[in-house]
């Protein structure tokens, strides 16, 4: 792929046109055609990339930012915060006083069985409910064993009828959860395409027994183009409530859940996050929007972070994110971090301008870590403070180089990284400092605050 | 005859067709009309040919090098009507596709005995029911089949195989959930061997490419395969869903690199995506397209073929 993200897109495109102090309108042009493809690799339905597209210009053709010094960055800033308006704030789940029941639908693979059981399991910690697990998979072969086996690692009852009609199931399963003081019933359905008319209208008949509080639409968050077809023909039939968006912890850009957000209405409620049980979490629209920018997840990354490593430390290193002065020894910390996380790949992701660094690496694994190591560790103190030492001098370079009997191409890749990292960082944080992101970055961290209140020493700044 | 009247007045197989149809139904309608509605090639008409092929998620790349070659391409510059863009586009999706080679379809066979097929992918694409679908062919052929049950970590999967075995008749090799897929792809290989069986079919947990982890467990399976059959695998069929975007050659890229994938499963390509990702995979990485999957049944699952696929797409036009 020849673009990592917006940013690369846009520098490429503007690389022509800098030094022409001013913009012409067929360069906005240009520039919206970069945003438009990048979204469009992002797979944003295209439909929702043209009327997307076409209110940006409008906003950016504004006297301010053609003269600004750097339109690229302030382009950026608006596709950033049109999107996060479009994706909209999380939602949360609607309970009733006395039975909730949920009904999870979608297409076959988009992980439905698998998300019954982790969101059963978040809401039993989450909100103290006491879930039953429905069994309506009658089609798929071991589909009824495949809840039970989760059912059974959860310690949460699944109720099941084998391959009777799965309206009369759900009935039963209502009934019995009355009676044995269940107060959620989650309804797991077999996974159906949204044209198939029988199928389809099982799942009225399912609706009409339960008679349920949240309709989520399972997606995939690998999507294409087809999401707003599924989506729109699973609402119109049955009037969904929410999605929730799977396998996010894998690379895709999930441009499907805007689309899907945009088209319908409908709010995404929560994104699958992995394979374990407790891999679920609440949708964060904002972060989504970076992501699909290829933007990188500073937040998510900072909560993670800050849930497995020391806060202090977490805050120093957000806070040189932020600032610019970020240096070698964050670096090395940064993947020390990591490499204490464990899962190094899912974290790769977050980081804004680590593509380099898999460039750089090529396939990225925990081994490599030791080859950063061992590259900063042939660093003097004073380099791995101060960057800009070793970015003007080839000498030094070398000697790096030598000393950790490394390619000059991989210490020259190193550098660059850094730079990238640094500069990411800084036009994340820094495109408006006073008024943007800082803003929204706070309100997360104030969550964070009162999570850990007591702790750590740099609060006020957050 | 160009290879647009050749499609004219090619049989296509029923399945296939109905199969497609709401694919058909999508893009290609919306093509002939986006085509009749123009009377002049310009910009504009290129733009909205490119925005049909991104709809139909074709790898934005591909589609961008397409139009742009397209545009260029000296018998369009002769035309006078949209209309007659037509049999080009038809033409240049052949050539996409082919790249002047000789694509075929067909598994690869080991002539001196066992033959292995190792099948890889992401999570929820179908990689079970495929195995099911390709072994249910090879036993039609009078084959002597064993599957092997190495995707131990999804709850339910052992299950979903040994119940699909039941009802195509044929054995597979299982441990229990959680066990070691190299040990159990390794057992029935020397259970093959022993057996003297035609064909054995790995099943293999799905993985999103990004989990080092587990595409070196997925490296690890290959390499015990080789030691075990000389040549072998012979097939590495990546599963692909036909919904998938932009990402599906972000996924055939990373699997090649750990398995040499040799082939492509496009499945689930009744509903209404176009799974054109394939496209990109072909004509970025090489890889063809084996088979598609058309539906749930045991035997909806066919031979990839261009002409079929491309007419499938297309022959509203035609």
């Amino acid at each position: 792929m020849p673009f990592e993200n917006l940013s690369d897109r846009l520098k490429m495109s503007m690389r022509r046109i800098t030094g022409k102090g001013r913009l012409t309108e067929e360069d906005i042009e240009k520039m919206m055609r970069e945003v438009r493809l990048s979204l469009l690799e992002a797979d944003v339905n295209f439909k929702v990339v043209k009327s997307f597209t076409k209110e940006l210009k409008e906003k950016s053709l504004d006297e301010k930012i053609l003269k600004g010094l750097n339109p690229g960055q302030q382009v950026i800033k608006i596709v950033h915060e049109q999107l996060k308006e479009l994706m909209g704030e999380a939602e949360p789940l609607v309970f009733s006083n006395d039975l909730t029941s949920i009904m999870l639908v979608g297409l076959q693979g988009a992980g439905k069985t698998t998300n019954i059981g982790k969101l059963a399991n978040y809401l039993r910690k989450k909100e103290n409910k006491k879930p039953l697990l429905v069994a309506c998979d009658i089609y798929r072969p071991a589909a009824i064993e495949q809840l039970k086996t989760i059912g059974k690692k959860l310690d949460i009852e699944v109720f099941e009828r084998g391959t009777n009609k799965p309206s009369d199931t759900v009935k039963k399963a209502m009934e019995y959860a009355r009676v044995n003081g269940y107060d959620l019933v989650m309804i797991d359905t077999a996974g159906r395409l949204h044209i198939d008319e029988l199928l389809m209208d099982e799942l009225v008949e399912i609706k009409k027994v339960a008679n349920p509080n949240e309709i989520l639409l399972t997606v995939d968050a690998m999507t294409g183009q087809d999401a707003v077809n599924v989506a729109e023909a699973f609402n119109n039939k049955l009037n969904i409530t929410g999605c929730i968006l799977t396998k996010l912890d894998g690379d895709t850009r999930g441009g499907a859940a805007l689309s899907i957000r945009k088209v319908t209405g409908v709010p995404i409620k929560f994104s699958g996050v992995g394979e374990k049980l407790d891999e679920i979490e609440i949708f964060h629209g904002d972060r989504l929007a970076s992501r699909i920018l290829g933007m990188g997840d500073v937040v998510s990354l900072v909560e993670k972070v800050t849930e497995h490593i020391d806060e202090d430390e977490a805050s120093n290193i957000m806070e040189k994110m932020m600032s610019g002065s970020y240096n070698y020894n964050d670096m090395l910390k940064q993947f020390k971090m990591m490499k204490k996380m464990g899962s190094f790949s899912s974290i790769l992701g977050m980081l804004p301008g680590m593509g380099n660094i898999k460039k750089a690496l090529g396939q990225v694994d925990d081994s490599q870590f030791k080859l950063v190591e061992v590259i900063i560790g042939s660093m003097t103190k004073e380099e791995r403070k101060t960057p800009k030492l070793i970015n003007g001098s080839s000498k030094r370079r070398k000697r790096i180089a030598r000393g950790s009997g490394r390619k000059m191409s991989e210490v020259n890749k190193l550098i660059e990284s850094l730079q990238t990292q640094s500069k990411m960082f800084k036009s994340m944080s820094g495109m408006d400092p006073a008024k943007m992101n800082m803003n929204n970055l706070s309100g997360m961290m104030n969550n964070q605050k009162t999570k850990n209140r007591g702790k750590g020493r740099n609060k006020r700044r957050w | 005859m160009g290879l647009f009247d050749f499609l004219k007045n090619k049989k296509i197989n029923k399945k296939y067709e109905v199969g497609m149809k709401k694919t058909r139904e999508g893009v290609f309608n919306n093509l002939k009309n986006l085509l009749s509605k123009h009377n002049r090639i310009n910009d504009e008409l290129f733009d909205e040919i490119e925005e049909l092929f991104i709809i139909s998620d074709i790898g934005v790349d591909t589609v961008v090098e397409f139009v742009e070659e397209l545009r260029n391409d000296k018998r369009v510059q002769c035309l006078a009507t949209a209309e007659e863009l037509n049999p080009i586009i038809v033409d240049k999706m052949f050539e996409l596709y082919l790249k002047g080679e000789i694509v075929n379809s067909n598994l690869i066979k080991n002539k001196d005995g066992l033959s292995v097929y190792l099948f890889v992918g992401v999570n929820g694409v179908g990689k079970t029911t495929t195995i099911a679908k390709v072994a249910k062919k090879l036993i039609d052929q009078n084959k002597k089949v064993l599957l092997a049950a190495a995707d131990t970590f999804r709850a339910g999967a052992v299950e979903q195989l040994k119940v699909w075995a039941d009802r195509i008749g044929c054995e597979v090799v299982a441990k229990e959930e959680g066990s070691d897929p190299s040990s159990v792809v390794f057992e029935a290989l020397k259970k093959a061997k022993e057996e003297n069986y035609d064909y054995l079919l790995c099943d293999t947990a799905g993985r999103l490419q990004n989990k080092v982890n587990l595409m070196k467990e997925l490296e690890k399976i290959k390499k015990i395969i080789g030691k075990e059959v000389e040549n072998a695998p012979h097939d590495t069929l990546l599963v692909i869903d036909a919904t998938t975007g932009q990402n599906g050659l972000s996924q055939a890229k990373v699997f090649m690199e750990s398995t040499e994938v040799s082939g492509v499963v496009l499945t689930k390509l009744d509903g209404t995506a176009k799974g054109g990702i394939v496209l990109a995979i072909r004509n970025k990485l090489g890889i063809p397209i084996k088979f598609v999957g058309l539906g749930e049944k045991i035997d909806d699952l066919e031979h990839f073929d261009i002409e079929q696929y491309i007419y499938g797409l297309f022959s509203d036009l035609i």
